[in-house]
């Protein structure tokens, strides 16, 4: 009876579109010869020319792409600690207190997690500045790895690491042998969301950054105070453009590595 | 943290009689857990949990403690720009002034309380819309074809990954007075003078439904994806007409994905910032854009604290509330 009915079609073209169209209206128009942003005058690459000739915007981006690449590294690393603790270990003391603090993150209000590492960073009076944005995106991102990875290991079949213990391999080999490279799709994944949900921040690192480090969404976000321009558009295309790729590599890179595992498992008898 | 000591405690926290019989039961296993940690490894196991602890209770709780600490100082002109609550006097007392002035304030200035209530509307507003709109999408995605649905998920989450902030800024060239809805509408002789919607609240609605769309259909489409559709089949075999079969049966077995989503789109819609700053007007109080304004052009850092703290009181309850109801139904990925 699963009928796939006119209401339904109806509803998927609607709500894509919703999601869509804006996106689509702002990349056409990065290309537009006209000054006004919503009357079409003609093709133009001119706005990009002229973003590279912006230092302020090439600054920010380096900053930004620094920050992070630094942030969803350390973020990969811990929030894989953190979530491999979450969904293996059972029952370890505090272990409450550290869901809370992994899911916290996750709906706290940015304003409140700016604004309370911004007095911490202040209270030990640490430089504000680059690394204090870095050290800032690397908490909250931790989190959404965490998660990643802690329901990609509930999935998991153990007994492929029970056999490699059964055989002498000790839990530390375990798991850079066996269970990474299994979940690495995972890893990548939360990786990639870490570096994304970075470059998109703009609220926690306003709030930490010291002088001299803005960052990209800073700078947009001053420059839309001011009303909506081509430049914007252009910077807006690209990032959103670098995302978008990413994410198409990322889920090509995890289609074959899942049929890779299939493949593998079916071969080892593992399959169900 | 003992590194031990977690590990032994996972053994033996159950027994908690007291008395000696206790520490006569506690203290062998504890020998015992300490040796077979060593034999199996299990130090490696209490450093992976101990370095991302650490990491949150210096960089996520400490932060919040500080925060409530300043919120009970007083503003003073200085570098850091608040009174220090503990003050040694002749080397022998500690003073602690704890002041109450931000506080008070919170709730005698009409400001605040609108802001705080302002939000609790709007957010509350915009989930509705959100679930009114994301609800028939994430059916939809759940009874399509099983080849296409992958690719639907694919759509609707990539939107999520692209920038918030370039999503929002998108909406102004869209609503504003000579915009694309606008010229569309006129062109379409539904109107005939430009709709004034950029800048009120209802571009807060659209800018809050918009960006947290994604969040509403994901755990409504893996609730309905999972759906036993042969309960419908036997809904209509027994001559239930489709309306009152959904209203029956589906929107019920639907209700774990409609709270979860319902959450994940109320509680960062109550603190929202760049929305109601960039699309809302004036008049739109939200409460953290009434932080911000606090914070950066006002430099009431220990008001700006206290409109955290009471803001993080609100959305206590339900952030726990939520956590208990997806430790509930098990771990379930958010993004």
């Amino acid at each position: 009876m699963k009928k796939f009915t006119t209401f339904n079609k109806l509803s998927i073209i609607l709500g894509l579109s919703f999601l869509y169209i804006p996106i689509v209206l702002l990349v056409i128009f990065s290309f537009n010869e006209s000054r006004l942003v919503t009357v079409w005058a003609g093709f133009s690459t001119k706005w990009y020319g002229e973003l590279m000739q912006n230092q302020g915007i090439l600054n920010a981006a380096s900053i930004t792409l620094k920050v992070a690449f630094i942030s969803s590294t350390m973020a990969t690393v811990l929030g894989t600690m953190a979530g491999f603790s979450m969904s293996r270990f059972g029952r370890f003391r505090g272990r409450t207190l550290f869901n809370g603090m992994i899911y916290a993150p996750l709906v706290m209000p940015e304003v409140i997690t700016g604004l309370s590492l911004l007095l911490m960073f202040v209270a030990i009076s640490f430089n504000r500045g680059m690394w204090t944005i870095t050290l800032a995106h690397t908490t909250f991102a931790m989190c959404y790895v965490a998660v990643v990875i802690q329901s990609r290991l509930t999935s998991f079949d153990r007994s492929i690491e029970e056999a490699a213990m059964d055989l002498g391999c000790t839990p530390l080999k375990t798991f850079f042998v066996i269970t990474l490279p299994i979940i690495m799709p995972a890893v990548v994944s939360g990786w990639l969301l870490s570096f994304t949900l970075s470059l998109d921040d703009l609220v926690i690192a306003s709030f930490t950054t010291g002088p001299g480090a803005t960052t990209l969404p800073m700078k947009i976000y001053s420059m839309v105070r001011l009303g909506v321009t081509p430049e914007i558009n252009a910077i807006s295309t690209i990032m959103v453009g670098v995302v978008a790729a990413g994410v198409v590599i990322a889920s090509f890179l995890h289609k074959r590595s899942e049929a890779r595992i299939a493949k593998g498992e079916m071969m080892a008898g593992a399959a169900p | 943290m003992m590194p031990e000591e977690i590990n032994a405690r996972t053994d033996t926290g159950r027994h908690n009689n007291g008395g000696i019989s206790r520490m006569v039961r506690e203290c062998r296993p504890y020998i015992w857990g300490a040796k077979l940690c060593r034999a199996y490894g299990l130090q490696g196991r209490s450093i992976t949990v101990a370095i991302p602890y650490l990491w949150m209770l210096l960089l996520f709780m400490a932060p919040f403690l500080i925060v409530l600490k300043v919120s009970f100082s007083e503003i003073r002109i200085a570098i850091p720009p608040y009174a220090p609550l503990f003050q040694f006097i002749d080397n022998s007392y500690i003073q602690i002034t704890l002041q109450l002035k931000n506080y008070a304030m919170l709730f005698k200035d009409a400001l605040y309380v609108n802001s705080y209530l302002s939000s609790l509307k709007i957010a509350s507003i915009s989930t509705i819309i959100t679930l009114a709109v994301g609800y028939p999408i994430a059916y939809a995605m759940a009874r399509a074809p099983r080849e296409w649905r992958l690719t639907l998920l694919m759509l609707v989450i990539l939107p999520f990954w692209t920038s918030f902030l370039i999503r929002v800024y998108a909406w102004i060239a869209i609503l504003k007075p000579e915009g694309f809805l606008n010229i569309v509408l006129i062109w379409a002789g539904i109107i005939d003078k430009p709709l004034i919607i950029l800048h009120t609240d209802w571009a807060v609605y659209i800018g809050i439904v918009y960006s947290y769309l994604p969040f509403m259909i994901l755990p409504l489409y893996a609730n309905l994806e999972k759906m036993d559709f042969s309960l419908l089949e036997a809904a209509s075999d027994l001559g239930c007409p489709p309306g009152k079969t959904f209203w029956k049966i589906t929107f019920p077995l639907s209700m774990p994905g409609i709270i979860a989503g319902c959450f994940l789109v109320f509680i960062p819609a109550v603190g929202e910032f760049v929305i109601p700053d960039l699309l809302g007007g004036s008049s739109t109080l939200m409460i953290g854009k009434t932080l911000w304004t606090e914070f950066f052009n006002n430099r009431d850092w220990p008001l700006s604290s206290a409109v955290a703290v009471v803001l993080l009181l609100m959305l206590v309850v339900p952030i726990v509330w939520f956590q208990r109801f997806q430790a509930r139904r098990g771990a379930v990925d958010v993004v």
